[in-house]
């Protein structure tokens, strides 16, 4: 089964996803990137969806899971990327992705997990 | 197994086997195929990809395997893809219950039968308990 890469940028991981998803391997990334979470004490995670041509209920319930279990060990989930299509698709199927934390693209998500850390740095 | 009413108009048709969770990307992989061919729009292509992505995986995790059935359909000027996903599964005792968002008799969200339907433009579930479920979805170009 083919595993999804997962890199680390400071305090950041980073997973492009870039292969039609099998069931499992969504399943392999959730439980691979909570492991390098806690391996890592990453304050953010960015997945970039743009290569995605679809995200089925499966998919987002594993995006949402992931956003979940990040928010418990203290690291942010931002998705970037998502096409179009696949967001019109998504409401239209009912998904609203509760609680998961979207950015148009790589760039804007990178800001966003930035201005995550500084606030908590205020605190 | 029943067979399925045939358009006279009809010019293409197919099937694929599913029965592992690898076919749930070979579904898609073939329905994006078919849906790019007769040039359904983008948005079009999405929806119907995404629809056959719930009810295969449904076929295959409820259903205990099964097949998709494929048919390019016309009526009038309109053209359109059929697809059919039968198995001889346990079959669904309560239809509307199992059309309604976030009931979900296994691991999923609850949303796969109820939201495929609002992604296509025709739909039609038929059931026997013990005997199987079969799923005609149709979406126009």
């Amino acid at each position: 089964m083919d595993r999804i890469p997962i890199l680390k940028m400071g305090r950041y991981l980073l997973v492009t996803i870039q292969v039609d998803l099998l069931d499992q391997t969504a399943l392999a990334l959730q439980d691979d990137l909570s492991e390098r979470i806690a391996a890592t004490a990453a304050q953010g995670v960015l997945i970039d969806i743009s290569a995605l041509e679809i995200v089925d209920s499966f998919v987002g319930r594993i995006l949402a899971s992931i956003s979940g279990i990040s928010a418990i060990m203290g690291a942010t989930l931002v998705v970037v990327g998502m096409q179009p299509a696949v967001a019109i698709t998504l409401v239209e199927l009912g998904l609203s992705l509760d609680g998961v934390r979207t950015a148009l693209d790589v760039e804007r998500g990178m800001a966003l997990l930035n201005a995550d850390g500084a606030s908590r740095s205020d605190h | 197994m029943t067979t399925e009413p045939t358009s006279t108009d009809a010019c293409l048709d197919g099937s694929m086997p599913l029965s592992a969770e690898r076919d749930i990307v070979a579904c898609r992989q073939l329905v994006r195929k078919l849906t790019q061919e007769l040039k359904f729009s983008l948005v079009d292509q999405t929806k119907m990809i995404t629809a056959a992505s719930e009810l295969s995986r449904n076929t295959i995790v409820y259903g205990q395997g099964g097949v998709m059935r494929w048919q390019i359909v016309s009526e009038g000027a309109r053209t359109g893809l059929r697809l059919v996903f039968e198995d001889e599964g346990p079959g669904i005792p309560d239809i509307d219950l199992a059309l309604t968002d976030g009931w979900t008799s296994g691991t999923g969200m609850g949303i796969g039968l109820s939201g495929s339907r609002r992604l296509v433009n025709d739909f039609e579930l038929r059931t026997v308990v013990g005997q199987g479920t079969s799923v005609t979805i149709t979406r126009w170009r």
